[in-house]
């Protein structure tokens, strides 16, 4: 897999320049959402009660009043250099939470997906391999079933199950401080669960439909009818392009996994960005709001990134940058 | 592909007999017409008066008198589970229903015309896919504030972009085929071209992606209600009850499993009719 | 030199079944055949005969719904019943080998060429990494590409349709495997690629001495390549033996029928209709107890319609019929003999307007027209100051490769497409506007366009009725009148009122693409531009299509331009002929002018590559080099890194003028036409 060296850093500098512009655009929506949006920022903060006066007075203090433009760009070109403005709610900096948060979300998204994505592939793989077949359908029904169960639910029956009757994990994620990473693993192992219940379906599907297309395809009827056997012809010729379709879903998984948790780090009360997020949006701290939300943005983007620099490195034709 | 080999049968015909066979389908429709019947005529099948409290009877257990127990005001759970189906079976359809309908819209425009205007909606449609619904439910709902009417109006524009891009990929497909290029040496317009020549061919992939959507929709409204972001107290609805009894799940339990089942089966039955419609549609 | 060696193929009365929903659905009835070492064997057969289903039960890989449901099948001795998966798997590497229909799907797209052909000899021979490589290499050398150090370095987009077939063979005979089948390996390919595959295949089978199964529904590309032949007819063989003779001396009515649809070369439309074959193709498995051509064959007689006649022996030759001898009586439509097309139309259809009669103004002015796209950042020309005239009730034939211009010639012509300025496109006087959008309904109902793919030009959510009807929108009729016209235009194509309310989806391919003829005469056009109208259908229907738009023609003096690759389709149909290479006209003359000479030196490659039914009419011209991509034109003559005829440094600085080549023709090359005359009369054409 010799890679043109030219070719691919032109490549990521297409991709890369493509991610700044969607950016760009994320952020001028998310902008427009926290200053736009409530209409008056002051009386969505203050409430219908307060008088006109303090609101006024909020409003010229968080510079709410001025241009939409001039806000725009003091908040952007202080964004992009890691000042996230000031909360409303804690009147200080809001960097080190959304840094702290981003960091505690990772981790639990990192287990997850560590356990997720390889038993979807596998699944997926398996069914594809007997398509048509009962246990395929049956995959696929369980897969789907668990997957459009919310995760409040199955977060609460394994709740039910894990922590108050068999009592073998600790219901909140919140370990104590300076614990080593085997513990944190072990708090984090139950939010996770309904999370691979979700997700399993959906990267087993999608595994599942790249590898029947690729069985199908007459590349494969043509290694087969080379000689080779069922799994020299799996290894080499059906999955790298079965499971090509299956990377920007991963992708995308990854970004939602590391910043849409809002649900599940509430129920176990864990310091996430998605609870950071909620709970700037339920005190209306509309600089901590925009903050996470942009940083989510960024994290997905980077994630979809990463996903087409290794789809082009499995699929020649798009490396073709002509 | 001659001169003969016999024709087959009418389409429409033959999905209406796949469909008939389908027990995905049919269970799936089952369960959501129940559901629907809850909604509909709830307080007149409930056994009890949902609303009624009784604060000597308050968190009993599952018994002949109250099947699924009472709540903490003494509430009859069963009836206020057949209750609480009203609210989200009428919110999360109307916001699939908007989503929908504005996203086929835009999906056809985008696909057939292209040029500029493909170009600049797809770049904001990805701009708004890099985030998760729930995180842009949030900043929406946190701005304009929390009720049955924002929450479908959220929810419906957040999914037209999704729904877009899916009818614009087909409308891709489509304007491929030769017909679109024999539409226009007819003198046809691009409405006439859009929603007379490609809409009828790819309703069945819009049809299928609306029940997707109205999945969602269902799983969507009840994460935000259980959040305190979605329908709002003092209504009946299941993810309110969840929240609410959440922590007494100790030793209570009945207080929040079977508006967790309830949910559960909702969105399973909505699930099975999506899984169906496709079997249908592939034929 | 065979006795002890057994047949590399030898299938006993199989059964082949898919299973098709709940139903069991037979394929094949009752095969036999055998073929002997050193042989070629040619299968041929229309769409749904069950060929392709043959040559995969050959190598023991039927679909996963299909199996065999009675009858033994014997590769190089081994019956593949018998053979567990590791035995079948060496069977695949050592005694058969396949080549597919099409080459670049059949390669994997992530792996390179040098890879995919090393495994060959890697699971064969043992060797590995660099050892085997080489080996791989040499095959390149083998199937004649150029560089194989560098194509082995290519991934199978990089290279053209030629070189990954040629990949495909190579692959396929790097064991020297005793049977070689080939799956209509040459359909797709360009007319002088796929002459060139052939030849190459032809020649490998004379140095290896293999045995070769030939599934195509190309009757002269069989004729050519194989020994003997088999005639498959909806699951059933109906005939069999030596090519040569099945060929000239057909004994079956449908082989009978076969050969008199196909334009023989040479054969215009002022010299008769074309035959048909009446009636449709049965599905297979579905005619049992009687004869399975008695419903469209003219000789059949109660015993055929009660008995199913056995395979009958005349001598090395074998025919399904109860009257073998009788099958070249088989009854002409249009007549014994079969007068011209226009007996008495006041000469006029079928002759065609003189092309010398310029008194007369041409319908169809085109001057100038030319097409650039860009393509990321560089300029592709797809058509290049291309003019043209059209007479009214003239067929103008496009002949071209891919590559040659002549889709987006028609997509510019109809306003598709909109040319770069300096075009003009002229109907009737009036100029026409670039895009369809801005043209009058008066000018767009006069020029009107068939498409090559009848499945995908009808809307399939729409009836027939409403595919015609909404043309007719076009030419302001409404309710009753309209149904009238509608009634009238369905008759004009053949089509019964019952079709009126069906679906594409429930029409077979020659009634799609009558309904796609009938749209477009909707109007009352006086141009259509006929895209490949016939290259998706059989040949049995071809004819019947094309006999339609000939008398559509006749009847309502319309002008076609009509594009497609087959030559002999064209030289029938056309009064005159242009024949385009990456974008430019090199040629263009009266049909008779254009095919007799002199030629340019591309339309006289084009004309070797063309194997008539009574074999090749002149001698082979091979093109050397691959075609330059449109991104990088040659200079000066397009044409000059391929020409035999090359002259020199005059073809790659300067582009050739347009030179007279007697009345009407003109011919594109700095050789003059009498010097043309001269070389390629004494080249000995063969009579």
């Amino acid at each position: 897999m010799r890679l043109d060296r030219s070719a691919v850093a032109r490549f990521l500098a297409k991709r890369a320049l493509l991610s700044l512009a969607t950016l760009a655009i994320l952020s001028v929506i998310v902008f427009l959402g926290g200053q736009l949006l409530p209409g008056d920022v002051g009386r969505a903060v203050l409430g219908p009660l307060a008088d006109a006066r303090a609101v006024a007075l909020f409003n010229h203090q968080v510079g709410v009043d001025r241009p939409l433009l001039v806000q725009y760009w003091e908040w952007i070109s202080h964004f992009v250099l890691g000042d996230m403005g000031t909360s409303f709610t804690f009147r200080a900096p809001v960097a080190p939470f959304v840094g702290a948060a981003l960091v505690n979300s990772l981790k639990l998204a990192g287990l997850a997906f560590v356990l997720v994505v390889p038993l979807g592939i596998a699944g997926g793989v398996w069914a594809a391999l007997r398509v048509g077949r009962f246990s395929d359908r049956a995959l696929v029904l369980l897969g789907q079933s668990l997957g459009v169960v919310p995760e409040f639910i199955s977060s609460i029956v394994l709740i039910l199950i894990f922590g108050v009757w068999l009592r073998w994990l600790p219901m909140s994620a919140d370990w104590p401080e300076g614990a080593g990473w085997l513990t944190q693993v072990r708090y984090l192992i139950l939010p996770s669960l309904p999370l691979v219940l979700v997700f399993f379906g959906y990267v087993a599907r999608v595994a599942r439909v790249g590898t029947i297309e690729a069985l199908d395809a007459d590349y494969t009827r043509t290694a087969i009818l080379k000689g080779l056997t069922m799994s020299q012809v799996m290894r080499r010729h059906v999955l790298r392009n079965a499971l090509l379709p299956t990377i920007t879903v991963v992708a995308s998984l990854l970004g939602y996994l590391a910043g849409g948790l809002v649900v599940i780090e509430t129920l176990f009360h864990y310091r996430g960005i998605g609870a950071l997020i909620y709970a700037a949006a339920r005190a209306k701290d509309f600089p901590m709001l925009e903050a996470g939300v942009l940083t989510v943005g960024a994290v997905y983007a980077l994630a979809s990134v990463l996903a087409d620099l290794l789809s082009a490195a499995l699929n020649p034709r798009l490396r073709v940058g002509a | 592909m001659s001169e003969g080999t016999a024709a087959p049968r009418s389409l429409a015909r033959e999905r209406w007999r796949v469909a008939l066979r389908s027990a995905t389908l049919l269970t799936g429709l089952a369960i959501l017409g129940f559901w629907v019947v809850c909604a509909l005529f709830g307080a007149r099948i409930a056994p009890q008066d949902p609303y009624a409290d009784n604060l000597l009877a308050t968190l009993a257990p599952p018994s002949a008198a109250h099947l699924f127990g009472t709540d903490q005001l003494g509430r009859d759970i069963l009836s206020r589970v057949i209750i609480g189906a009203r609210d989200i079976l009428i919110v999360a359809p109307l916001a699939t229903l908007l989503g929908t309908v504005l996203g086929t819209s835009l999906g056809l425009a985008i696909g057939y015309l292209r040029g500029p205007l493909d170009d600049l909606v797809s770049r904001v449609i990805e701009a708004v896919q890099a985030l998760p619904l729930v995180i842009v439910a949030l900043m929406a709902l946190a701005a304009v504030g929390t009720s049955n009417d924002t929450v479908v109006l959220v929810i419906g524009f957040v999914f037209t972009p999704l729904i877009a891009r899916t009818v614009r990929s087909a409308v891709l497909v489509e304007s491929d085929l030769d017909y679109v290029p024999a539409a226009r040496l007819r003198g046809d317009g691009a409405l006439a071209i859009m929603f007379i020549e490609i809409l009828p061919n790819v309703l069945p992939i819009v049809a299928v992606e609306m029940t997707v959507r109205l999945g969602y929709a269902i799983f969507f409204v009840a994460s935000l209600s259980f959040i305190g972001f979605g329908i709002q107290p003092p209504s009946a609805d299941w993810g309110i009850a969840i929240a609410e009894n959440y922590s007494l799940i100790g030793s209570y339990w009945w207080t929040v499993v079977f508006d967790a089942g309830a949910t559960a089966s909702l969105v399973i039955g909505v699930n099975l009719v999506t899984d169906g419609l496709a079997s249908v549609f592939e034929t | 030199m065979s006795a002890e060696r057994p047949d590399a193929l030898r299938i006993e009365h199989l059964d082949v079944v898919y299973r098709v929903g709940r139903r069991d659905r037979r394929v094949l009835t009752d095969l036999s055949l055998a073929i002997r070492r050193g042989e070629s064997y040619g299968l041929v057969g229309e769409s749904g005969c069950g060929k392709s289903t043959a040559a995969f039960a050959a190598i023991g890989y039927l679909a996963r719904n299909g199996r065999v449901s009675s009858g033994r099948i014997r590769v190089d001795g081994h019956d593949l019943a018998t053979l567990s998966a590791a035995e079948l798997r060496r069977l695949r590497t050592e005694s058969v080998a396949m080549v597919y229909q099409d080459p670049g799907r059949a390669l994997n797209p992530s792996l390179k060429i040098g890879r995919q052909m090393a495994e060959v000899f890697e699971i064969a021979e043992g060797l590995s990494g660099g050892a085997a490589l080489a080996r791989a290499g040499e095959m390149l050398t083998r199937v004649q590409i150029a560089s194989p150090e560098r194509v082995l370095d290519n991934y199978p987009h990089e290279i053209s349709g030629g070189m990954q077939q040629r990949v495909i063979i190579a692959m396929a005979l790097s064991t020297d495997p005793t049977l070689l089948i080939l799956d209509e390996p040459t359909t797709g390919l360009d007319a002088t690629v796929e002459a060139e595959v052939l030849d190459l295949v032809g020649r490998l089978h004379a140095e290896l001495d293999n045995s070769i199964l030939f599934i195509s529904h190309n009757l002269p590309v069989v004729a050519r390549m194989c020994d003997r032949v088999g005639v498959l007819y909806a699951g059933e063989l109906v005939e069999e033996g030596p090519a040569a003779s099945v060929f000239r001396d057909p004994r079956h009515p449908y082989t009978v029928g076969l050969m008199r649809c196909v334009p023989a070369f040479g054969r215009r439309k002022d010299q008769g209709r074309l035959e048909t074959i009446p009636g449709f193709l049965p599905a297979p498995g579905s005619v049992v107890g009687r004869c399975i051509f008695a419903d469209r064959c003219g000789n059949a007689t109660d015993r055929c319609r009660r008995e199913a006649p056995p395979l009958q022996d005349l001598g090395g030759r074998l025919a399904r019929c109860f009257y073998p001898e009788r099958a070249q009586d088989l009854p002409r439509e249009s007549g014994a003999g079969a007068g011209p097309a226009s007996a008495g139309a006041a000469g006029r259809g079928a002759a065609g307007p003189r092309p010398g009669g310029e008194t007369a103004r041409p319908l169809l002015r085109i001057r100038n027209l030319s097409k650039t796209y860009q393509v990321s950042g560089k300029l592709l020309q797809a058509v290049h100051q291309v003019g043209i005239d059209l007479a009214a009730g003239e067929t103008l034939g496009l002949v071209g490769e891919s590559g040659s211009g002549k889709s987006s010639l028609a997509k510019l012509l109809l306003g598709l497409s909109v040319p770069d300025g300096g075009g003009e496109i002229e109907l009737a006087g009036e100029a026409l506007a670039g895009r369809a959008h801005d043209r009058s309904s008066a000018q767009l109902k006069a020029l009107q366009m068939v498409f090559q793919n009848p499945g995908s030009a009808l809307n399939r959510s729409q009836t027939v009725r409403r595919l015609i009807g909404r043309s007719l929108r076009l030419v302001g009729l409404f309710g009753r009148a309209r149904e009238a016209r509608l009634g009238e235009l369905a008759a004009s194509v053949r089509l019964t009122p019952r079709h009126l309310d069906e679906k594409p989806r429930q029409l077979s391919g020659g009634l799609k693409q009558r309904v796609g003829i009938a749209r477009a005469f909707a109007g009352g056009p006086k141009v259509v531009v006929c895209d490949e109208p016939t290259s998706a259908l059989d040949v049995s229907v071809q004819s019947a299509i094309l006999n339609l738009l000939l008398d559509l023609q006749r009847q309502q003096q319309v002008s076609y331009i009509f594009i497609s690759h087959d030559l002999n389709v064209v030289h029938y149909v056309s009064d005159r002929i242009a024949v385009l290479y990456l974008g430019r006209l090199l040629q263009i003359g009266p049909s008779e002018a254009v095919f007799r000479g002199p030629h340019h030196p591309y339309t006289e490659a084009l004309l070797s590559a063309n194997p008539g039914l009574e074999g090749p009419a002149m001698k082979r011209i091979r093109l050397t080099g691959e075609l330059p991509s449109a991104l990088k034109l040659p200079s000066g003559c397009p044409f000059h890194t391929r020409c035999p005829r090359k002259l020199g440094e005059i073809c790659e600085r300067q582009e050739p003028p347009l030179l007279p080549a007697g009345e009407g023709h003109a011919i594109r090359c700095h050789i003059p036409a009498a010097e043309l005359r001269r070389l390629q009369a004494g080249e000995g054409e063969q009579p």
